[in-house]
C-alpha cells in the first residue's frame, strides 16, 4: 500500500497545496488543536472548510490529519478497525496525492492514525496521533438540543444530565445499555464523547501515550486528549463501567480480549466472529497464530478477511 | 407593601412573624422597550409563607415571577435571597453558576404546561431523579427508591417509574412535575398557574396535594394565578397587579372580603356563582 511521492503526481496536482487544505487554514486549525490540547476535553469551534467529500465521511478528521500531517510523517487509515475499506482507501490515496506521504497498514509504522469509530489492539506508543473522525461532538445533544445551553452546562460543570441518560439505560435494561460514543470525564473536568467507538475502547484512551485529537467537520469542533490524560468512563456507584466481552475467540488468528465483528458467512444461519482491527489480525496469523475457521476451511477464511 | 405593613398584617393574624424574610424583592422592573412588564414591585416573602399574585392576562405577572425566578433579568431593582447560612445574598450580583446551583437545589419551579418543566422522553423515575443526579448522587438504586418515594407522595404508582410522561394524564404529569421539584427539598418555589388547563375535578386534588406538601415541608411559595379561588386556597397573602404595577397587597382573606381598589372589587365581582 505504501505510495511513494513522484514529482509527477505533484506536478499534476500543482494548483493543490501540500495536503489540500491551504497554509491560512491549516494555522487557523492548528490553533484549534492547540486550544483543545491545552484544554483536554473542551470542545474548540473552527471554521471546518467544504473537503471534497460528503460531511459524514470524515471531512473533520481529514481537516485535522492535514494541518498536522508533515512530508516525513507514514499515515494508516482505518474505518471500523478495517484497513481496506472505501472510506479507509480513500482517504489514504487522498493525503498520499496531495501530501505525496508514506503510508501504511501497520499500526507501530504510523505516526499519524486516521481512525473512524476504533482504537488499534497494538497499544500505541509516544510520538503517535490518532485522529478520530467525529459525527456529533456533543454529548449532551440529544438530552438538551440548544447549543447556547450545553455550552453553559459544560462552562458550569452542570453534568446530571449525562447521568440520567444512564439512568434511563439501567431502567429501560436492567444494565447501562449503551454499548459505543460512552461518555467519558476528561481529567476531571469536561464529560466528552470519544465519537462512536465501542466502549471497549474506552480503557484504552485513559493514560494513552499516544496524543488524541478529535475533529468534527460538519459539526465544526476540534477537542483534545493530550498523552498521560485521565479519561474516566461515566457510571453509577452501583452499576460499574464494563466493556463489552465476547465468548470466543478471533475466528481467524484465535486472539482474545480484542474486539470482534460479527460477520454473516451463509444464508443458514452461519456466522463467525472476527477481529475488527485488520492489522492486529494479519500480523497475528503472519506469526503462525490460527483461529477456529481458519483451520477448517480456508477458502472461506480468506474472503472473510475482506 | 413595606416591611412595617406586613409585619402588622401577619401580627394581626395571630402569626408569629420570623426576623427575617427569605425573600427581598425591592423596585424590580422590567420594560420591554417603552412598554412595560413590570414597574416597581417590591415585596417580602417570609419562610413557609404562600404568596399569591393575581390579575388579569397581560397584568405582569409571569413577568414579575420570571424576574424573580432569574428566567429573565430585570432592567432595574434587586432580588435578595436569604441563604441557608442565614445570609442574605443579592441575586443578580451571584455567579451564574451559584443562581443556577441554587435553582435547582434550594429552589423549584412549577410550570404552567408541564411539558415545560418535564423531560418527555425519559421515565419519571429520571425526571424525579435528574436533581438528585446534578447535585452528585451516583447511587443507582439510591436514586431509583428516591424516585418512587416521592412518586407514591404525589399520588402516582409505584409501577409508573419506568414510564415515560407522555404516557402520563394531564393531571398526574403537573404532580410528576412537582415530585421533580420538591425531591431536592427546596425551600422556595415559584408556581405559574399550576392548575390551569386541568379540570376542576383534578384541580381539586392537586391543589389538596399542593396545600399538604406546602404546609409539610414548610415550603414558601410564590403562586402566580388569575384564579381567585386558587388563591383563595393556597395562599396566605396576596398581591394584585393591573398593568405591571402593585395596585392591592394584603392578606388574602382580607383582600378577597374587603377589596380597597376599584381594579381589586372588580376582579372580585367577576367571579361566577354557581
Amino acid at each position: 500500500m505504501n505510495a511513494p511521492v513522484t514529482n509527477e503526481v505533484s506536478q499534476n496536482l500543482a494548483t493543490y497545496n501540500f495536503a489540500y487544505l491551504d497554509e491560512q487554514t491549516k494555522r487557523m486549525i492548528r490553533r484549534a488543536i492547540l486550544k483543545g490540547i491545552a484544554v483536554p476535553g473542551y470542545q474548540v469551534p473552527f471554521a471546518s472548510r467544504e473537503m471534497p467529500m460528503p460531511y459524514g465521511w470524515g471531512t473533520g478528521g481529514v481537516q485535522v490529519t492535514a494541518a498536522i500531517i508533515g512530508s516525513e510523517d507514514v499515515l494508516k487509515v482505518i474505518d471500523q478497525g478495517a484497513d481496506d475499506t472505501t472510506n479507509a482507501v480513500s482517504i489514504r490515496a487522498f493525503f498520499a496525492k496531495t501530501a505525496g506521504v508514506a503510508t501504511t497498514t501497520a499500526t507501530p509504522d504510523a505516526t499519524i492514525i486516521q481512525t473512524r469509530h476504533r482504537i488499534p489492539e497494538t497499544p500505541l506508543t509516544a510520538g503517535q496521533v490518532l485522529v478520530y473522525q467525529v459525527p456529533i461532538p456533543e454529548p449532551l445533544r440529544f438530552l438538551e438540543p440548544r447549543e447556547t445551553e450545553t455550552r453553559k452546562m459544560h462552562a458550569l460543570e452542570e453534568y446530571g444530565l449525562m447521568h440520567v441518560k444512564l439512568y434511563e439505560d439501567i431502567a429501560r435494561n436492567g444494565h447501562i445499555a449503551t454499548t459505543y460514543a460512552y461518555p467519558v470525564k476528561v481529567e476531571g473536568r469536561y464529560v466528552m464523547d470519544p465519537s462512536p467507538t465501542p466502549k471497549f475502547d474506552n480503557p484504552k484512551m485513559h493514560q494513552s501515550e499516544a496524543l488524541q485529537l478529535f475533529g468534527a467537520g460538519r459539526e465544526k469542533r476540534i477537542y483534545a486528549i493530550p498523552p498521560h490524560t485521565e479519561v474516566v468512563s461515566l457510571d453509577f456507584e452501583d452499576h460499574p463501567f464494563e466493556i463489552q466481552h465476547f465468548d470466543q475467540p478471533c475466528a481467524m488468528c484465535g486472539a482474545e480480549q480484542v474486539y470482534l465483528d460479527e460477520v454473516v458467512l451463509d444464508d443458514k444461519g452461519g456466522r463467525m466472529f472476527v477481529c475488527s482491527d485488520t492489522h492486529h489480525c494479519e500480523s497475528r496469523q503472519a506469526e503462525g497464530h490460527r483461529g477456529a475457521l481458519l483451520g477448517d476451511d480456508a477458502s472461506t477464511g480468506k474472503e472473510a478477511t475482506r | 407593601m413595606s416591611h412595617s405593613d406586613t409585619l402588622e398584617a401577619l401580627a394581626a393574624a395571630g402569626i408569629p412573624a420570623p426576623v427575617k424574610p427569605l425573600l427581598s424583592v425591592e423596585g424590580l422592573t422590567r420594560v420591554y422597550g417603552k412598554r412595560i412588564g413590570c414597574a416597581d414591585v417590591s415585596f417580602d416573602l417570609w419562610p413557609g409563607e404562600v404568596l399569591a399574585i393575581v390579575g388579569e392576562s397581560g397584568s405582569g405577572k409571569t413577568t414579575l415571577l420570571n424576574c424573580i425566578s432569574s428566567r429573565l433579568t430585570p432592567t432595574c431593582g434587586t432580588v435578595h435571597y436569604r441563604m441557608r447560612d442565614g445570609a442574605s445574598a443579592d441575586f443578580y450580583k451571584m455567579a451564574e453558576a451559584e443562581r443556577r446551583y441554587l435553582m435547582r437545589t434550594d429552589w423549584g419551579f412549577v410550570h404552567q404546561n408541564p411539558i415545560d418543566g418535564l423531560r418527555m422522553t425519559v421515565s419519571a423515575g429520571a425526571n424525579v431523579g435528574e436533581r438528585l443526579m446534578a447535585v452528585g448522587n451516583r447511587h443507582y438504586g439510591n436514586i431509583r427508591n428516591t424516585a418512587i418515594e416521592w412518586l407514591s407522595r404525589v399520588e402516582i404508582d409505584e409501577d409508573r417509574v419506568d414510564d415515560q410522561p407522555r404516557t402520563f394524564s394531564g393531571g398526574m404529569r403537573q404532580r410528576l412535575q412537582i415530585a421533580r421539584n420538591l425531591v431536592t427539598e427546596p425551600r422556595l418555589v415559584f408556581m405559574d398557574e399550576p392548575t390551569g388547563g386541568l379540570d376542576v375535578s383534578v384541580q381539586a386534588r392537586l391543589l389538596d396535594l399542593l396545600r399538604g406538601l406546602v404546609s409539610d415541608l414548610g415550603l414558601a411559595v410564590i403562586v402566580v394565578t388569575h384564579d381567585l379561588a386558587v388563591a383563595r386556597l393556597l395562599s396566605d397573602r396576596m398581591i394584585v397587579m393591573k398593568e405591571g404595577r402593585v395596585i392591592e397587597a394584603g392578606l388574602t382573606d382580607r383582600v378577597l372580603d374587603d377589596p380597597r381598589a376599584p381594579y381589586t372589587q372588580l376582579l372580585v365581582s367577576s367571579i361566577l356563582q354557581v
